[in-house]
């Protein structure tokens, strides 16, 4: 039973795998390449490139492909589900406890003591994907001048308009035709 | 605060925000949470900030993926189950979708330049709202002038981005100095 075996495995992953990203890399290569030759090994890796341009997480870019080539379109649903079936049930309950004990002192003192911390991941995010967007790559070049100039001034219009209040979803289609324009003007 | 009438027209609200911010972003939970931040506490004010970062922070510290945790949890917070559904339909259907057709065909859609285009006007997009909100939370934490905070926010950053360190032990050692430490009530 194919369709159970993808959900099952998945939802294995999802449990286990901690950290995200490319710390789950290994866990998923094991059961994906290694243990049920769903894919081969340069197919996974191809996974991590589309997930560096396309949307989600690669835990469920890597369920979504490995469920679509083993069972088709609806092996891709079976595995995603599988993927986050336990996050569900896990977030739940956490929600449900600290709706109880929320306000208990030392939950509230741990809780001040990360909210800081989000904004400090948060800045550490915000200075990779300016890298990412003015020089495309990962850390400030030695080269600092050498910046994509469209993708500056494309920068520059959204932060404007980000300040006057434009919707978030409005401003991201604007930013994508504006790259689009931009890109197709100046090649 | 999410208004009390739930009805379809929160709920459509609800999942068509979610699944644009997922579809148009590329990049973990660090880069969903401020986009929902921005659209669900600045925009809608359905969610306070407080509560979000408390969120994303919870998020950041469980198993599993932190973009699915946080927006299950959001999603919770603010219409219960059927809004936690809500939200992890909509942040994992785009991914979904786009992994499906393009499984079929990768390499065209790797070397469209048009594409390429396009996710890179929306990559600069994204970044715009990032600093914005970025800004804004720095510029609060500053007004509230305490020590510690500032101090735990310019530890974890610089452990983060120059040290490298692993997120699970800066936020394990973020916990214990609050729990320590942060118990007075002008912390929270």
């Amino acid at each position: 039973m194919i369709y159970l075996q993808l959900y099952l495995e998945f939802c294995k992953i999802g449990l286990v795998c901690v950290g995200g990203g490319y710390a789950s890399m290994p866990l998923i290569q094991n059961v994906v390449v290694d243990t049920y030759h769903w894919m081969t090994i340069s197919e996974f890796i191809d996974i991590f490139t589309i997930s560096q341009m396309t949307p989600g997480p690669v835990g469920i870019n890597a369920a979504t492909f490995c469920g679509s080539k083993v069972a088709g379109v609806p092996g891709s649903i079976l595995a995603t589900m599988g993927f986050v079936s336990p996050a569900l049930i896990i977030c739940i309950i956490v929600m449900f406890l600290l709706k109880k004990y929320g306000e208990i002192t030392s939950i509230k003192a741990i809780l001040s003591g990360l909210r800081p911390a989000v904004t400090a991941l948060m800045s550490v995010a915000a200075i990779s994907f300016i890298t990412l967007a003015l020089w495309d790559s990962d850390h400030i070049p030695q080269d600092t001048l050498d910046i994509d100039l469209k993708a500056a001034i494309i920068l520059v219009i959204a932060y404007i308009l980000v300040r006057k209040k434009m919707s978030v979803i409005r401003l991201l289609i604007l930013s994508g035709i504006m790259g689009l324009i931009s890109g197709i003007l100046f090649q | 605060m999410a208004p009390e009438e739930k009805n379809a027209s929160f709920y459509y609200e609800l999942f068509k925000s979610t699944f644009v911010i997922s579809a148009f972003t590329v990049g973990g939970g660090m880069v969903l949470i401020p986009l929902m931040k921005a659209k669900f506490v600045d925009e809608y004010g359905w969610i306070n900030e407080k509560e979000a970062l408390d969120l994303a922070a919870i998020a950041q510290s469980m198993p599993g993926v932190m973009a699915c945790n946080a927006s299950i949890m959001l999603g919770y917070r603010m219409a219960g189950l059927p809004g936690a559904l809500t939200t992890l339909l909509a942040t994992i259907l785009p991914p979904l979708i786009f992994l499906t057709v393009i499984s079929y065909f990768y390499e065209a859609f790797a070397a469209n330049p048009y594409i390429r285009m396009v996710l890179k006007g929306m990559q600069c997009g994204a970044t715009a709202i990032i600093i914005n909100v970025v800004l804004q939370l720095l510029t609060k934490e500053i007004k509230r002038r305490l020590i510690l905070p500032l101090l735990i926010l310019s530890g974890t950053f610089i452990a983060s981005s120059v040290f490298q360190a692993d997120l699970m032990y800066c936020i394990a050692v973020d916990a214990l100095i609050g729990l320590m430490f942060m118990r007075s009530s002008r912390y929270s």
